[in-house]
């Protein structure tokens, strides 16, 4: 499970070195606005060589490339990097099907050259356009390697011609929209980075906004907010003590023969097997990991 | 009667310095001190020669006395520390004699039994009266507490007062009373302020160094000390006062009330102080202006001497009572040995400072260091030089993990059942290894250039030529 | 592949190494300033030799600046200095 990704630049050997420190479930090695066009072939070199010799333990990690309409960049990425098998790709400024298809056919090439089956790299299309908050659903469901979008909130309110806020307010139609896409896709959907580095209160109101809303976790561009979205998107010790209860009361339920379930005074339903299924997967996945 | 004569040469000459006497500073003015070179420069000028320099500390400001080695006018030094610039020089072998490296506690335990003798003692004051009623709290040059000077002033056969800020007689809140001091010399400045104490001391923003403070906080928060009457130290490096940043927090949400906070004193401190973490500040040194401010006007904000501080010799001291004591390392190896005096190629840069007095003091000491440093691991078979003996070490926290002393077995389960990444010091230091490549590891074999004494006198190891 | 240009590949910041490739005047000249040279020389030399030799160099002058470089950091400003020396030649 991934509740936070951090953003660490490309061209930065003393981040890549440290990459798996910060406790983040995810890293993103971004290859985009972290590296300034002249350096965009040093960061890919360097990001391909971490890859190639870091050992990152648990951690997941996400390369984030240039934009397709954007100097070519995008392929001479993906060429360095698809062949070291990052779990993930993040394309930016996705805006519809398309787009992702013409990555992912172009990821298969470099995977049957590079001898890796096919479909191994993922992809978590960057959505930051009102074009591609529009087309959310489309570009969840545009290709299996897609297993997660993301919401990118700074670019897209420069689309939107209005002003990123602290509150969010601005972004809270697109927030709602990419949640109910990937939902209605079956994949999971992720949070913009919380800009302020030096505001941690700020952070958690935020993060907990989004996890509030639906959202599977939230990246970061600072180390220091890794921890408070581990947190918030981590479930609370009663959380899972009440899961573990509503499984327990439907397995003593099923072993006695009866069907309806009640707990602590409130009828056990399907939604709300679900929802502990879920936190208690959630919570299996993170054990041992939260300290890290 | 007043005890001001016209200038630094004849103080000087009215102590009657000759050739081969130990001359002594304090390092209060630290990067902004201009006494030590202006009194060398006038010695070498009267044609004094082989001079032993007995200095606190030593500072890059201190580089012309290279020059003064070169020529026999200084040919042996004894001090606590030495910082990067003169210690790459003295590394080069220039001195005569080796240099004698003391602790903060055991400087003042020799110069007060009378193991190491001050023929001179010149200490700089940022205000005196035309006595030698003398403080740092006040001044154009004010750096706080004089803590280091308090044993010079007592015990050298002369001691000349250097200041920039006469008061009139009597200076009634002195730190240091008249009742010893021989001369005192008005000069022109004592020291440049900006050198002196820094604006305010930053938290650092580096991201791992907020993983090693984060993790340096939960160790102390699961190491049960951490209640009312806790008592604490930590150094001024940026990743130590992020974990004190963190330690507020923690002691501000559970409520708890420490006793005091000691050592070298930032505005973290007096703003721990002031939150009501700490019932007092015990100061030795001020690091900033937050802590002079408050050192001159906050009462729970007490200006200690070094003995009291440090010294082994005494019947009690602050160490001794200390619960958790936060250090810094250059290198440490797999017996918890720690150096602070070199750095991994053998050239000094440090020294012990208070390092391994609060060591041996605290009831729980940490060590915090990022595991690899520009390709060197901080984890070695063997420290390059022992300051700091590892019986005194219980913790190393590194951004990678978090080694326990195997003596600690109590501690280890604690911190395990914290749910803190509890390595041992041996995977640590693969981990480490794994990252760097292997290093062609060469020990300096040149003639031995520093004693390095332990807090008791002993010798607990040398230094060589590189 | 042949250096047509000098070029520079990498930064003068900690963990980062500056790298200069430049025409050589037949062979390969490696000159290392490094902070760890004491414990590292050997292996950056070696490391240098090997990324020259994958890429088929045998006529280049080399100036590195190292602040310690891990050896994954050394090869890919390496291989990048060599890549914008060579300018598109092969």
């Amino acid at each position: 499970m991934r509740r936070s990704m951090l953003f660490l630049p490309g061209n930065n050997p003393n981040m890549l070195i440290n990459a798996d420190v910060f406790g983040a479930d995810a890293v993103i090695f971004d290859l985009e606005d972290a590296v300034s066009p002249d350096e965009k072939d040093a960061a890919r070199i360097l990001v391909r060589n971490a890859l190639k010799y870091m050992d990152y333990g648990n951690t997941e990690i996400v390369v984030r490339i240039n934009s397709i309409d954007e100097n070519g960049f995008w392929s001479k990425d993906l060429d360095e990097i698809i062949p070291l098998k990052p779990s993930m790709i993040m394309p930016t400024k996705v805006t519809n099907a398309e787009y992702v298809k013409k990555l992912s056919d172009y990821m298969t090439a470099i995977e049957q050259k590079s001898g890796i089956p096919e479909g191994t790299v993922k992809l978590i299309p960057l959505i930051e356009t009102a074009m591609g908050v529009e087309n959310a659903y489309e570009i969840a469901v545009a290709d299996e390697r897609v297993v997660a979008i993301f919401l990118g909130g700074e670019d897209l309110t420069a689309d939107l011609c209005c002003v990123r806020t602290k509150e969010g307010d601005e972004i809270f139609y697109a927030r709602c929209r990419m949640v109910n896409a990937a939902r209605a896709a079956g994949k999971d959907v992720y949070d913009t980075p919380f800009t302020d580095v030096n505001d941690d209160e700020g952070l958690i109101v935020d993060a907990k906004k989004a996890k509030s809303l639906g959202f599977t976790g939230k990246a970061s561009i600072a180390p220091r907010h890794v921890k408070g979205i581990n947190e918030v998107f981590s479930p609370t010790q009663e959380e899972v003590d009440y899961a573990y209860e509503v499984l327990e009361a439907i397995e003593t339920a099923k072993k006695q023969g009866k069907g309806a379930i009640s707990l602590r005074g409130k009828m056990i339903d399907a939604p709300i097997v679900l929802r502990a299924n879920q936190v208690i997967a959630a919570y299996e996945s993170i054990k041992g990991g939260s300290a890290r | 009667m007043s005890k001001l004569v016209k200038n630094l040469k004849e103080a000087i000459t009215l102590c009657g310095l000759k050739d081969g006497m130990t001359i002594s500073f304090h390092h209060h003015l630290r990067n902004g001190d201009y006494v030590l070179n202006a009194v060398v420069d006038e010695i070498a000028a009267m044609g004094i020669k082989d001079i032993n320099l007995h200095a606190s500390s030593l500072f890059d400001i201190h580089l012309p006395v290279i020059e003064h080695i070169k020529n026999g006018v200084i040919t042996g030094i004894e001090t606590d520390y030495i910082s990067t610039g003169v210690g790459k020089q003295l590394s080069q072998g220039i001195l005569k004699n080796p240099i004698i490296f003391r602790t903060h506690g055991g400087r003042p335990a020799d110069i007060i039994s009378g193991r190491s003798h001050i023929d001179v003692a010149f200490v700089a004051a940022p205000s005196s009266d035309k006595m030698g009623n003398i403080t740092g709290k006040n001044g154009k040059s004010a750096c706080g507490s004089l803590g280091y000077a308090f044993a010079d002033a007592m015990c050298a056969d002369k001691v000349v007062v250097v200041t920039d800020n006469i008061v009139d007689y009597p200076m009634y809140d002195y730190s240091i009373p008249e009742t010893n001091i021989d001369y005192v010399v008005n000069v022109d400045k004592i020291g440049n302020p900006s050198g002196i104490v820094s604006g305010t001391t930053k938290i650092t923003r580096d991201p791992v160094g907020l993983v090693m403070a984060d993790y340096a906080a939960k160790v102390i928060k699961a190491s049960s000390l951490l209640k009312d009457g806790f008592s604490f130290q930590t150094g001024a490096g940026g990743a130590s006062l992020a974990a004190a940043k963190y330690l507020k927090d923690i002691m501000l949400a559970e409520k708890i009330t420490g006793s005091y906070c000691m050592g070298g004193i930032t505005g973290y401190m007096v703003d721990m102080l002031n939150c009501g973490c700490f019932e007092s500040l015990m100061d030795v040194q001020c690091f900033d202006l937050d802590a002079v401010n408050s050192l001159r006007t906050n009462p729970k904000h007490k200006e200690v001497s070094a003995e009291h501080y440090a010294s082994p010799d005494v019947k009690s001291n602050l160490v001794n009572s200390l619960d958790v004591v936060i250090l810094g390392a250059t290198e440490i190896d797999t017996d918890f040995n720690v150096n602070v005096h070199t750095d991994s190629s053998g050239c000094i840069m440090g020294g012990s400072g208070g390092h391994s007095d609060a060591a041996a003091g605290a009831k729980l000491t940490m060590i915090i260091a990022p595991l690899v440093r520009a390709r060197v691991s901080v984890i070695t078979d063997r420290v390059t030089c022992i300051s700091t003996p590892g019986n005194t070490v219980d913790v190393l926290v590194t951004q990678r993990g978090i080694a326990i002393n195997p003596l600690r077995t109590e501690l280890r389960d604690r911190l395990k059942d914290a749910g803190l990444p509890v390595v041992d010091i041996f995977d640590l230091k693969k981990k480490a290894d794994s990252i760097c490549g292997e290093a062609k590891i060469e020990r300096a074999k040149g003639k031995v250039i520093a004693n390095v004494l332990y807090r008791d006198a002993s010798l607990i190891d040398t230094i060589r030529m590189i | 592949m042949k250096i047509n240009e000098k070029a520079a590949a990498g930064t003068m910041e900690s963990s980062d190494i500056y790298i200069e490739v430049a025409p050589g005047s037949g062979g390969i000249d490696i000159q290392i300033d490094s902070v760890v040279s004491d414990r590292f020389e050997t292996s950056i030399r070696n490391t240098i030799t090997e990324v020259l030799s994958e890429f088929g160099v045998k006529d280049a002058k080399i100036m590195v600046n190292d602040r310690g470089a891990l050896d994954c950091t050394i090869r890919a400003r390496m291989e990048t200095a060599l890549k914008r020396a060579s300018n598109g030649g092969i």
